[in-house]
């Protein structure tokens, strides 16, 4: 019984939200690797990229609110998703045209790229804010829970409850379809090899009659795609304030790097590395570890090894002892 | 060969020119030919301009003087991608297959300006290099030196060009391997493709030349066929080691 109990609180406070955070970091590494894979730059616009699709999202999901559209028991927001992601994807295709491609044409370093990127990434910031304001915002509806604590408790007559909330649900659901989608779409379709091509490769993608500009915008597109998506699935399973999302940047680049800058294998594996370390080094294990160990060795503290305010910091020292040891990261990435 | 009156299948006649706009030059009135069922090789002592005389052909610098003509066709003024859709298909020296997909995607890639069905031309480099076939579905950058050549040379025929121009696809693989890539080649050629390539292993691939050219500094030096040349006491003497 103790042993099933711990499984329980194990899985109902580290396993289910390190997943669901997990899946929602992956999709995230996702648009960074395939922008550094493609355009060569390290793109810290991501995370407010991420911000104003969730910000279009948020506000279709209002109006269709108001209007009384549901989508029964599931949120809303999926109806106004792809709204969210069609309008991202002509503000990324337009900062491309009126940014990136300048640069582009100069044939500038990388780190001028990373620092412009920089700018885009204020000036999002501020739209961003100036349109919805820097609160918090719910917009999520439709059921709850899948599973409730209680239904759960009763229904197994265990002392720990099980609850798994429709977000957390819904986050790993559409993770695995838009994943699914995308590897289909990079390793079976003319367009997706001829990316992969181009990351590989530049020059002799040129030569083989690959148009790069092409190749440029259905990567932007993919990537506001991916964006918004993860970041309607965070805002969902927590809330949307804008200033999170710029902070989101940090897991992001450690997941993307981690896994291998570059390799969409190495984004997914290194969003779940990330996601369970900062989730496990930031939980009480107290509750788990009183139900596995004899009452002589009860521990006395929380054993939790870390606050929750400093869950960046783990990120950051995975970071670090990946580069110092493997430096292209888990898969084979792009050495940085 | 060719009949002495016509002009020959690619040309690049009297070019003068120097990587970048206002960069040296490095070739100095070099004229360069092949005709169809021809193999031609370009050869000459390091620093010679070997590979810039071909890279000349494809587009890849400015000529100051000369022009490059294709079957007929003045292309001096096309880029290389151009040049790529009016039928040269090139081999770079390094980097020249996509090391993260597999043989099959490489040849595919290959074939990218290609709208119609391409797998019978995929038949035909898979026949050729049969090795390739078993392999078909392993990254190429897994594959060992010469097994990659193939690969190149793979890559390019899939557009089915109408002149191949190889840039040292001997370079650093082993004699065994050079010998069965060379009797590749000369199958390629039998074909009835214009074969052009760039050699360090001068010796080698004056034995199978239909038609040489030994440039030193830039400019031609001597021009023959391969058993001419390797006959000549001033070729033998400068460069192919007495």
């Amino acid at each position: 019984m103790d042993f099933l109990n711990a499984i329980v609180a194990l899985s109902n406070f580290v396993l289910i939200p390190a997943i669901a955070y997990g899946s929602q970091l992956a999709l995230g590494a996702l648009g960074v690797t395939l922008i550094y894979g493609i355009l060569r730059f390290s793109n810290f616009a991501h995370g407010d990229t991420m911000a104003f699709g969730t910000m279009v999202t948020v506000l279709f999901t209002w109006l269709f609110q108001g209007w009384g559209i549901s989508f029964g028991p599931l949120p809303t927001a999926l109806l106004a998703l792809p709204i969210g992601i069609a309008i991202t994807g002509l503000l990324v295709l337009g900062t491309d045209r009126v940014v990136y491609r300048f640069y582009r044409r100069q044939k500038a370093a990388p780190v001028v790229f990373v620092i412009v990127s920089i700018g885009v990434m204020f000036i999002l910031n501020g739209l961003v804010r100036f349109i919805i304001g820097p609160e918090d915002q719910r917009f999520a509806d439709g059921a709850r829970f899948l599973i409730s604590a209680r239904d759960f408790k009763q229904w197994s007559g265990l002392n720990e409850g099980l609850a798994l909330k429709s977000s957390q649900a819904i986050t790993v659901v559409v993770a695995v379809l838009v994943v699914a989608l995308l590897f289909w779409f990079l390793n079976r379709t003319r367009t997706g090899k001829s990316m992969r091509a181009y990351s590989d490769n530049e020059d002799l993608a040129l030569l083989s009659g690959i148009d790069p500009e092409r190749v440029v915008m259905v990567t932007w597109l993919i990537v506001a795609a991916l964006a918004t998506v993860a970041g309607v699935l965070y805002g969902l399973d927590k809330s949307f304030k804008p200033f999170t999302y710029f902070q989101l940047l940090l897991p992001i680049f450690a997941s993307a790097i981690v896994g291998g800058l570059g390799n969409p294998l190495g984004a997914i594996a290194g969003g779940f590395v990330i996601a369970f370390s900062e989730v496990l080094v930031t939980y009480p294990l107290k509750k788990i570890l009183g139900y596995l160990m004899p009452d002589s060795l009860q521990p006395d503290g929380l054993v939790q090894l870390l606050s929750t305010d400093y869950k960046f910091a783990v990120s950051f020292v995975l970071l670090v002892i990946v580069l110092l040891f493997r430096p292209t990261g888990l898969f084979k990435g792009k050495s940085v | 060969m060719s009949a002495a009156s016509k002009e020959p299948f690619l040309i690049g006649r009297a070019m003068t020119g120097g990587y970048g706009k206002s960069g040296p030059d490095i070739l100095h009135d070099c004229t360069i030919a092949v005709d169809p069922g021809e193999i031609a090789v370009i050869v000459g002592p390091n620093g010679a301009g070997k590979s810039t005389a071909m890279k000349a052909l494809f587009g890849m610098l400015d000529l100051r003087q000369g022009s490059v003509h294709l079957d007929g066709v003045d292309i001096t003024a096309l880029s290389p991608q151009e040049r790529v859709v009016q039928g040269m298909g090139f081999v770079p020296q390094t980097h020249n297959i996509f090391t993260s997909m597999t043989v099959e995607e490489n040849l595919e890639m290959g074939a990218f300006i290609r709208r119609d069905d391409f797998s019978d031309t995929m038949a035909q480099v898979y026949d050729l290099f049969p090795i390739l076939k078993d392999k078909r579905n392993q990254p190429a950058g897994e594959l060992s030196g010469g097994q990659r050549q193939q690969v190149a040379v793979g890559r390019a025929l899939m557009t089915q060009p109408k002149v191949l121009m190889l840039d040292e696809p001997t370079a650093g693989v082993s004699p065994i391997v050079m010998d069965e890539l060379f009797d590749r080649i000369i199958e390629v050629a039998r074909t009835g493709l214009p074969v052009l390539m760039v050699e360090q292993n001068a010796r080698q691939a004056l034995e199978i030349a239909d038609k040489g050219y030994v440039l030193v500094t830039g400019a031609n030096a001597h021009t023959g066929t391969g058993q001419d040349l390797l006959a000549d006491p001033d070729v033998r003497q400068s460069f192919l080691g007495g």
